[in-house]
């Protein structure tokens, strides 16, 4: 039947550079500089001394996050939800970190989580997020969304509002079946959710059902959900797009798709600048960590080529968007610095010290372009720290909040920054 | 990988009707299921932590780099084995608190046996560091044992507590327990601290008091520096026995039953040290003290055979060793297999065992025995732990690190494990794949791949099983998932999903169907955007590189009609080399 392979160079010349080209954006490998290592510690007392926290607490951690603070507040935050996965029993805890340097009361080790309530959850918790105060939206691995209600008097959480549906599959042959719900992201009283099936969901807290769905949104997995402005989201997928949705646009279509160039490799997480809207950073199944700039073209704008194995979370800091930060499957947590010292002198006044200073070409007007979109961020002012010493099993998610960082793991254990700049 | 583009033939199952969708037994009768459960500790909360923790341990010690000078290496390994230590305690510390704040008392009996069970392993765990890791010489060697004595009798804190809280604590019912109890593990200053008390209560024993105090003060003990000998040591011992000895010939306690007693204990008297039967509990407790009394630089080789009388002395004739004793018995005898042996037996699960020897098996300990199957005994243990720990829902990440650990068969192990994990989500069936791709275990990738890829075929989620079939590198997968494309264009006579045809970029290349696919697209959309040149000429192409398939001919060609009235395709025929000409005898082969 057939004559043999197919002469590729007869196809279409623009084919052919699809199929073959290098990447337009090339891609470098950043090594992490690694804390200090050491043998294995147990239980670090927090204090001055040692700045991480860490609790075993029997249960994979596959979600934390911190519980936003009121606007004006000046102190840290010190209370966190986590959720479980992999259990036949998974559940929501809210924990407490108490103040550094205060006695506990039967001798522990100030500052160590302390269990406050916790609750049973149908289904793998996917993803979780705060949607005020007390509330807390999680997305289940059964396709159902819960709004959970901290009591605070009580220290008791409730089931508050449940979609029990809100992503399953339509087969054709049996009857619905569900679909994880893989995403969820707040802007009270609004919650987007997107999932396995393909749809994107927008609910409103207090209104039973959807007040929008995109059915089919995309024809393959959508891993991760961001609002990019109050009526705009982000989605990333598995075939390694980004797309951005208008919700008041009537139509069931993106307003625009970006995508990689060269393997689609799938994204897992997204996270958009919090001061400068057009700059979003997305993590790759290959560990690739890509910053895009949504005002123009279609193919990100840098490329680093961060960890080894799935980059489950990023997360630029709130309030110090100069730090990011990405965790992995293999284990790692990067600290990625691009911040430089209002009084940096250039390099040849410098001796040593912990932050070097690079002589740029823009050290007398400070640039505003911001250092993400900067040509190569690692050869001018990035500065990048692994912040875990030992790694063995995957750090699945992580929450920055001020001067705040929590983290869980495969290895179920908890653990907990409050020095984070120090 | 190539795999020939052709439908999979169909296979006959005898017995089976196509008809019904399920083949299984015809119910007769009311039925249930068990649900059985090996290994029921793996699933305590509490001893979850201890699982994990020590996984940890256990990784970091088969990573760290071994070190070059013996004495740094045994560091090394003496700080490992204390943190194995600490995280049992920590283990106990927990356990006892879910003990105590159980309401159930069925629960709160089973927390209470797992206390005393996490107790005794680290009790065993605590000799063996002594005799085996450490491996501490004659002098050191004692020190540790009295260490290791204090630290496993515990009533002891609450008896000294009591006694010191009191007002009077020389008039107390247990002072001289207490004071009995310290002589009796070798804890001389806080024995001569209480004496001294009961000498300021009663000053007409102050003469016996001081002579007593003075014999304590002076009692020679092993020095843990090299400050002395053992040949020194054992001269000085030798005097100090003699003036005891002296002082009691010549009765100058005998007005106090008590301080004869103590001074009877100082001369190693087992008989006096056997009174106290009662303080002590323990037949190693009574071995220890004898030892710090009459043979302070015992060496290692020799603890077997005070061990023996030690225990047939204390035991008497009633009673027979429990399997505590034996273990630890096995463990003065330095028999290290029997050890582990009746460890294996008394235990209910693998933990234990796995990790102290291989420990031990760091330390070069054990000689590799072959068992039946051609492992060694470390081997053999950490498979047994592993295969555990996968038969628990959540634990079997931690048993993906022992398997790689054991040289022989912890590859096929994990293999035949990993493929059995259920994969509910997508997330879950990634961190597998992880697994499998980091250790090169293609039939497992390929295998999980087609499985979540025809799963998400059946939801109809085409995407999806396109990047399984692209992470597998499944050319077959993607041939059928393109005719599942290209059938749904013949059936409704356009493409769903355009977001991934249109977006397919170099994975277009893992197999001709879905080369075909794309081009397919890139051909109508150049149609629709009327550059019909291109359009043609993409066509053409596409009929002479025989990557269509047969089913798909006749659209191809119907797709070409409307072409050849273009103006600019007749002018195109004109031009083109060969090609034209070659595609209108193609069209006229096929219509006739």
């Amino acid at each position: 039947m057939r004559a043999g392979t197919p002469d590729w160079p007869c196809l279409p010349a623009r084919t052919a550079a699809l199929a073959a080209a290098p990447s337009a954006v090339p891609r470098r490998s950043p090594s992490p500089r690694s804390q200090s290592g050491g043998a294995w510690q147990r239980r670090e007392p927090c204090g001055a001394m040692e700045e991480v926290c860490a609790r075993f607490v029997s249960q994979k951690i596959s979600k934390a996050r911190w519980r936003p603070l009121p606007v004006a507040a000046l102190q840290p935050p010190d209370v966190f939800a986590t959720g479980s996965w992999d259990n036949e029993d998974n559940r929501i805890s809210i924990w407490s970190v108490g103040d550094v340097g205060s006695a506990g009361l039967n001798g522990e080790y100030q500052g160590e989580p302390q269990l406050l309530c916790d609750i049973r959850h149908n289904g793998d918790v996917m993803d979780m997020q705060f949607l005020d105060q007390e509330r807390i939206v999680v997305a289940s691995s059964t396709g159902s969304v819960t709004v959970f209600r901290h009591h605070q008097n009580s220290q008791t959480l409730s089931a508050s509002h449940r979609w029990e549906n809100a992503h399953c599959h339509a087969d054709q042959y049996t009857a619905c079946g569900g679909a994880a719900c893989t995403g969820v992201i707040c802007n009270n009283p609004e919650i987007v959710t997107v999932g396995e099936d393909g749809r994107i969901n927008l609910f409103r807290a207090d209104q039973k059902d959807a007040v929008r769905t995109i059915d089919n949104a995309d024809s393959s997995t959508l891993h991760a959900v961001t609002f990019l402005r109050t009526t705009e989201v982000l989605t990333v997928n598995s075939i390694g797009q980004l797309k951005v949705w208008d919700f008041r646009q009537q139509r069931n279509e993106p307003a625009q798709i970006f995508s990689l160039t060269g393997e689609r490799v799938p994204l897992h997480c997204v996270d958009r600048h919090p001061n400068q809207q057009h700059i979003v950073a997305t993590g790759g199944q290959d560990g690739m960590l890509s910053i895009w700039d949504i005002r123009q073209g279609t193919m990100p704008v840098s490329l680093l080529n961060a960890h080894e194995a799935e980059m489950w979370e990023v997360h630029f800091h709130p309030s110090n968007p100069d730090h990011l930060f990405t965790c992995s499957e293999d284990g790692s947590l990067w600290h990625w610095d691009t911040s430089t010292d209002v009084s940096e002198k250039p390099s040849f006044l410098h001796q040593g010290g912990r932050s070097t200073a690079y002589f740029s070409h823009s050290t007398i007007n400070q640039s505003v372009v911001s250092a993400w979109l900067s040509n190569d961020p690692t050869k001018d002012r990035m500065e990048i720290t692994n912040l875990i010493p030992n790694q063995t099993l995957s750090v699945n998610t992580l929450d920055v909040l001020g001067p705040c960082l929590v983290y869980g793991t495969d290895a179920e254990a908890i653990y907990v920054n409050r020095q984070l700049f120090a | 990988m190539e795999e020939l583009d052709t439908e999979p033939p169909v296979t006959v199952v005898p017995g089976a009707d196509p008809a019904r969708t399920q083949l299984c037994f015809e119910a007769r009768g009311p039925s249930c299921v068990f649900v059985v459960r090996r290994d029921q500790d793996i699933y305590m909360e509490t001893l979850r932590k201890l699982f994990n923790e020590s996984h940890g341990i256990f990784v970091g010690l088969q990573r760290c780099e071994e070190e070059r000078a013996v004495r740094a290496r045994n560091a090394q390994l003496i700080q490992v084995s204390k943190n194995y230590r600490s995280v049992i305690r920590a283990c106990m510390e927990d356990m006892h608190q879910a003990a105590i704040s159980a309401r159930d008392s069925a629960l709160h009996s089973q927390y209470s046996i797992q206390v005393s069970i996490l107790s005794a392993m680290e009790l065993i765990w605590n000799l063996c560091e002594i005799l085996f890791v450490e491996a501490a010489p004659a002098g050191p060697l004692l020190l540790r044992l009295l260490d290791w004595v204090q630290l496993h009798i515990c009533d002891v804190d609450n008896m000294v507590r009591e006694v010191l809280s009191s007002e009077n604590p020389s008039k107390h019912k247990l002072f001289w327990n207490v004071v009995d109890i310290f002589v009796l593990q070798g804890r001389m200053d806080e024995a001569r601290h209480l004496l001294s008390k009961e000498a300021i209560a009663n000053p007409t024993s102050m003469n016996m008091y001081k002579i007593l105090d003075d014999l304590m003060k002076k009692m020679p003990v092993p020095s843990v520096g090299n400050t002395q000998t053992l040949t020194e040591m054992e001269l000085k011992w030798q005097h100090w026995h003699e003036e005891c000895q002296r002082y009691l010939q010549d009765g100058t306690f005998a007005s106090s039953s008590h301080m004869e007693s103590i001074c009877k204990i100082l001369l190693g008297d087992e008989n006096a040290i056997l009174e106290k039967k009662e303080l002590m509990t323990t037949w190693y407790h009574f071995l220890v003290t004898r030892l710090l009394y009459s043979h302070p630089t015992v060496k290692p080789m020799e603890l077997r055979f005070y061990a023996q009388s030690s225990m047939d002395m204390f035991l008497g004739e009633e009673s027979s060793p429990e399997p505590l004793d034996t273990i630890l018995m096995a463990a003065f005898e330095f028999e290290l297999h029997q050890v582990i042996k009746e460890c294996s037996v008394a235990l209910s699960n693998w933990w234990f065992v796995a990790h102290l020897t291989d420990l031990l098996d760091h330390c070069k300990l054990l000689q590799s025995h072959n068992l039946y199957f051609g492992s060694n005994m470390r081997e053999f243990l950490l498979l047994e732990y592993a295969s555990g720990l996968f038969s628990h829902h959540s634990l079997w990440q931690l048993g993906v690190d022992y398997f790689d650990h054991c040289p022989e068969y912890g590859r096929v192990y994990l293999e035949l494990h990993i493929e059995r994990i259920p994969l509910n989500t997508e997330q879950k069936a990634l961190k597998v794949l992880r697994i499998c791709e980091q250790r090169q275990m293609h039939e497992q990738v390929r295998s999980i791949c087609k499985i979540m890829a025809m799963k998400a075929l059946r939801n109809n989620r085409l995407g999806s099983a396109l990047s399984w079939s692209i992470r597998a590198k499944d050319a077959a997968f993607a041939t059928l998932i393109s005719d599942r494309f290209l059938k749904d264009y013949c059936e409704r006579g356009r493409f769903s999903d355009l977001d991934l045809i249109d977006n397919l970029g170099p994975s277009m290349l893992l197999s001709d169907r879905l080369t075909f696919l794309g081009k397919y697209r890139e051909f109508h959309r150049l149609y629709g955007e009327k550059r019909f040149s291109e359009a043609a000429r993409l066509l053409l192409m596409l009929m002479t590189a025989h990557i269509a398939p047969c089913s798909f001919w006749m659209t191809l060609l119907t797709d070409a009609l409307p072409l050849l009235e273009q103006k600019e395709v007749r002018m195109l025929n004109n031009h083109a080399d060969g090609l034209s000409t070659k595609g209108v005898q193609f069209l006229l082969v096929l219509l006739f």
